[in-house]
């Protein structure tokens, strides 16, 4: 709950601040905290991934970003009302929509009681690999894990075909 | 006690909407390119935290099988959210690169002067 | 110069544990938190260190950037390859239990295989990225 806490807390600081380097490093603190909440919410796997993701691949790139063009945003034109109004609203149906969900942590919901229980219980004499996460991710579900996969070889190609093509043709001139 | 409980039980919840809710009004309201895409990304962690959350169960462990536990977490919300933080991150890098380019051709990152600059062009 | 020299004796130091540590959490991810997408990042965090500290021009003699781009493909066809090969063993794509001896052995290899191709792809493409980006000069 404290974590949460400050989870809100440096989104304030990110929503706020108009110095962009400022806000890269807070999304940094930001991804470490998201990555100690995981942990307490048991997803180790996924608190290891975040914290070298977001807290360290994503922030180098940004600050990669950030020197080559600049660090301060100049301040808004348009009048926030109209945003504050949509998000306003958007939170306050969502915040309605919760009170449907079921309490948190309760082993009997309809999400932890489908399919988790079969993959627990299958891991072990099905694949002999203790963490589930894995035997899930790799064997269980890896045509999904194969789309994932692809999604980022596209990714990659995109960006060499947007940073990449320039520096090609600029000899020729 | 009891009018409380709620409130208390949905909390992770509510701080999951305050997440994205910032998020969305940081993506609408803000002109930089850069700070839209720290909006996405707090919306996308905002979306991560809102799929582990109903996965874990109080008193278990991580999903890791050993003798000396019987209650785990539920697997498949980690799996989900494992691979969308990759890809994530190669999506904010294909949006880095986006900035980059417009940033060469225009020689700014605000929306406005962008659409400035497009008009003087006509 | 000093602190410089600090930062290239502590990165040197360094180094050969994050690799280490990257090919722990890859081959270590059947017992234990860890996997293709987390080693991949951690490679990539790597080589990143050492650009940052030592320049890209010698990171570039290190791994050339056509070893990257060749990994970022090279990946995705060891991933789809595995699920080609289940096939060639008589069961559905990606399904790996006839690739050993018994179930548990193809399984085994199946999930090696493909995170191996995880492994391969998340790295090649966060360096591929880190590549492009910091290779650009500032207007």
């Amino acid at each position: 709950m404290v974590l949460l806490s400050l989870l809100a807390a440096v989104t304030i600081g990110i929503v706020r601040l108009r110095n962009l380097f400022a806000i890269v490093i807070l999304s940094g603190i930001y991804s470490f905290l998201m990555a100690s909440v995981m942990i307490v919410l048991d997803a180790v796997d996924v608190a290891m991934t975040e914290a070298s993701v977001g807290a360290g691949i994503s922030t180098v790139l940004m600050l990669g970003v950030l020197y080559l063009t600049k660090t301060e945003e100049s301040a808004p034109v348009h009048s926030p009302a109209l945003p504050l109004f949509v998000s306003a609203v958007t939170g306050a149906v969502l915040i309605y929509g919760t009170f449907g969900l079921p309490p948190f942590g309760m082993a009997d919901t309809p999400v932890n009681t489908h399919i988790g229980p079969d993959y627990l219980a299958g891991s072990i004499p099905q694949t002999g690999i203790p963490n589930v996460v894995t035997s899930v991710l790799a064997s269980y579900r890896g045509f999904d894990t194969l789309g994932e996969t692809t999604v980022i070889f596209t990714a990659g190609i995109g960006v060499l075909l947007l940073l990449k093509r320039l520096r090609r043709a600029e000899p020729d001139k | 006690m009891t009018v409380f409980s709620p409130l208390i039980d949905h909390f992770n919840y509510f701080i999951i909407i305050f997440l994205m809710v910032s998020g969305l009004y940081v993506v609408v309201a803000r002109g930089n390119m850069i700070k839209k895409l720290v909006g996405l990304m707090l919306f996308q962690t905002s979306v991560y935290l809102l799929y582990l959350s109903p996965g874990k169960i109080l008193g278990g462990t991580p999903p890791i099988i050993d003798e000396n536990f019987q209650i785990y977490s539920n697997p498949l919300p980690h799996v989900l959210i494992l691979t969308a933080i990759v890809v994530g991150v190669a999506t904010l890098a294909l949006g880095l690169a986006l900035v980059l380019r417009i940033n060469e051709e225009y020689g700014t990152i605000e929306e406005d002067e962008i659409f400035a600059a497009g008009d003087e062009d006509k | 110069m000093r602190l410089d020299a600090i930062l290239r004796i502590t990165a040197k130091f360094v180094l050969p544990f994050i690799l280490v540590f990257g090919l722990y959490v890859q081959f270590h991810g059947d017992f234990g938190p860890g996997g293709g997408f987390q080693a991949g990042v951690i490679v990539a965090a790597a080589v990143f260190l050492h650009a940052i500290i030592f320049g890209l021009g010698q990171t570039m003699r290190i791994v050339p950037p056509i070893v990257v781009e060749i990994m970022v493909p090279l990946g995705v066809l060891v991933f789809a390859g595995t699920g080609v090969a289940a096939i060639m063993t008589g069961l559905n794509f990606l399904d790996y239990s006839h690739l050993a001896h018994d179930q548990i052995h193809g399984q085994e290899w199946g999930v090696f295989l493909v995170e191996a191709g995880v492994l391969i792809t998340v790295s090649g493409t966060m360096i591929a990225i880190f590549y492009a980006v910091a290779g650009r000069d500032r207007k």
